[in-house]
């Protein structure tokens, strides 16, 4: 039985994509309907995660501003439907085809140096939009703006919230299996090759800058689409969203779910998502009137999580069964 | 915009410049020595600046609230260090700056339980509440004028510090080769422990002087620690001259930005959105400049010459 599936990893990742899978349906049984909102949440930013660990797990560019790519997202689609274009293949389209542009720019840029320079850079340039949307006055500043929702065919609209659902589901299922995919093919090979030794590859006559601002690249379109579906869910567009802690967040995802794992991404963020709910909730029990104040339990929590736990949760899953033999390996390996 | 305007202008950038600088100091040298990047700096700037709010309100006297404030954020400093910090210096960049998130996000909810979520206040000592007309027609601030000239001194004093005193000599021969240094018998972790606190102290000294200028509330750390960060990755991460100049321009480049970019929006957006739209890009305009410099030069301006 456990043969069939490649390695514990593989079987925990099918069970949660499954419970991932039947959840409207369970929520409609349990007339628990914000439950729709809470997966379409943790979905949502699963693919910002995910795209993150792609360049942050195998290309060892930790990047302090993804978040940038989910308010681009945002603000492309909410911009177009803010003047009645409401067709979802063109806002999608627009809104990959932004973030991929300001990725190989800004890219470019931080490429050109590493290490804490490299945070830093990508941290200001989130900034640097940060500010621009606060600075639209037209589309709201600091407040933000109502977004409609997506359409993509008659009848077929996001805002409809088990189509939504569906489709960042769909979205996030085939961002996972590209993505492993691509982990593991040769473009992959030399990502990480130029993670563990950029010197050696280029010796070698990989051009590893390239690879990198193609990732880079990747990671900043795949998650603009996350933007597109955040303010379809929100039916909002703010700033905010882009905000440095957003990015942040994004990390703290990662590491808790496991990084250069690429499905760590999801569970980080089902835990980010569900910490946000019930920690609130756990806390005023043990000690009432404290549940807004969880960021004091949470903060430290983190610290130490990333002291004695640095694989994350889905990182410390055995990447074979007992006694087995390797399997194909679905984890980065560079530690 | 007449030549009093445009000296104002210069002043209040210089003051805000001195500011940035007090905070980036720390942070570079943490940096540059310890190779560790310590989100967790604009909390010592937060934790400084409460210090001196509660004794202020306690007592009634900048005076006092500044010399309650100073070894606070310096024993705040040292003690995260020691608990926290020390652990992650072999560590590499991401598990610092996570850490150090975490605690961000600790710092400022813990300033809400104990202070709640609205601002404090610290009022400027009397004798410094006036106007001072020290360059001919320009009436300007007593108290931003003494914040310049701190600024200045702690400038002045850190080079005198770093490069004539044997504890200098010694963070300086940390920062080239740690190992060595502490075979030769010198207690480097000691040593770290001084500079963190060091910089948590200069951290705090801004951070009580930013008290009658701005509010003192949770998370006022964080907007000076990210324009900190770009003023060291700026001047060139572990160079104190590096941070100052960088911080200076900084500073003159918003203060600049939003004066002149207000009057010309204004002219081409109308009065409300050129309002709006003024601030956002003269702090956009800061993360170009960093943009731009790094891209030119991408270890900053002064490369500290360091292992």
């Amino acid at each position: 039985m456990t043969r069939l599936f490649g390695n514990p990893r593989i079987f925990v990742l099918m069970i949660c994509l499954l419970i991932l899978a039947v959840l409207p349906y369970v929520a409609t049984l349990l007339q628990q309907e914000f439950l729709y909102r809470v997966g379409t949440r943790i979905m949502i930013y699963a693919i910002a995660a995910v795209s993150l660990d792609l360049i942050l797990g195998f290309g060892g560019m930790v990047s302090f501003g993804h978040a940038v790519f989910i308010g681009l997202g945002g603000y492309s689609i909410g911009i177009l439907s803010h003047y009645g274009i409401t067709n979802g293949f063109l806002q999608f389209a627009v809104a990959i085809a932004g973030c991929a542009i300001f990725a190989g720019l800004t890219g470019a840029i931080c490429l050109r140096t590493g290490g804490l320079y490299f945070i830093m850079i990508t941290l200001a340039f989130s900034q640097m939009l940060y500010y621009l949307g606060i600075g639209l006055e037209e589309f709201g500043g600091d407040d933000g703006f109502r977004v409609e929702n997506s359409v993509f065919f008659p009848g077929f609209s996001l805002g409809n919230r088990l189509i939504l659902y569906y489709v960042t589901f769909v979205v996030l299922v085939g961002v996972l299996i590209g993505l492993s995919i691509m982990v593991n093919s040769r473009f992959g090979m030399v990502l990480r090759g130029s993670y563990s030794n950029e010197r050696r590859m280029k010796a070698i006559g990989f051009p590893t800058y390239r690879y990198k601002l193609v990732a880079y690249i990747l990671a900043g379109a795949i998650c603009g689409v996350a933007g597109g579906l955040f303010v379809n869910l929100m039916n909002f567009m703010t700033p905010a969203y882009m905000h440095w802690e957003q990015s942040g967040d994004l990390l703290v995802m990662i590491i808790v779910g496991g990084v250069a794992t690429l499905f760590g991404g999801v569970v980080g963020s089902a835990v980010w998502v569900l910490s946000e709910i019930f920690m609130p909730i756990l806390i005023d029990i043990v000690w009432p009137g404290m549940g807004t104040n969880w960021k004091l339990v949470f903060g430290p929590l983190l610290i130490l999580i990333v002291l004695y736990f640095k694989r994350g949760i889905f990182g410390s899953i055995p990447d074979r069964w007992k006694g087995g033999h390797a399997a194909a390996s679905t984890s980065g390996g560079h530690h | 915009m007449t030549w009093t305007l445009f000296l104002e202008h210069t002043l209040n950038g210089l003051q805000y410049g001195v500011f940035l600088f007090l905070v980036s100091a720390g942070l570079t040298l943490v940096f540059g020595i310890m190779n560790m990047v310590n989100l967790a700096h604009g909390s010592l700037y937060m934790i400084g600046a409460y210090a001196a709010a509660w004794m202020f309100q306690l007592t009634g006297s900048f005076f006092l609230a500044l010399a309650f404030a100073l070894p606070f954020a310096l024993i705040a400093g040292m003690l995260i260090e020691i608990t926290t910090l020390r652990t992650l210096y072999t560590r590499d960049h991401l598990d610092q700056v996570l850490a150090t998130f975490g605690m961000i996000l600790f710092f400022n909810q813990l300033m809400i339980v104990i202070f709640g979520g609205g601002s404090q206040m610290i009022d400027m000592p009397s004798f410094l509440r006036g106007q001072l007309e020290f360059i001919p027609g320009i009436p300007y601030p007593s108290f931003r004028l003494a914040v310049i000239g701190v600024g200045i001194l702690v400038a002045i004093g850190l080079f005198i510090i770093i490069t004539r005193t044997r504890i200098g000599m010694l963070i300086r021969a940390g920062a080239s080769n740690r190992s060595m240094l502490n075979a030769l018998g010198v207690n480097v972790r000691r040593l770290y422990t001084i500079v963190f606190g060091f910089g948590a102290l200069l951290a705090g000294l801004a951070g009580t002087m930013a008290g009658p200028l701005s509010s003192v509330e949770p998370g006022m750390g964080e907007s000076i620690l990210i324009l900190a960060f770009v003023c060291i990755v700026i001047g060139g991460i572990g160079s104190i001259r590096g941070a100052f100049v960088a911080s200076i321009i900084v500073g003159l480049v918003e203060i600049y930005g939003r004066s002149t970019l207000k009057l010309a929006l204004v002219e081409v957006l109308g009065q409300e959105a050129g309002q709006t739209a003024a601030p956002a890009l003269a702090s956009m305009s800061i993360y170009i400049l960093m943009a731009f410099i790094l891209f030119f030069k991408p270890q900053g301006l002064f490369p500290a010459r360091t292992g």
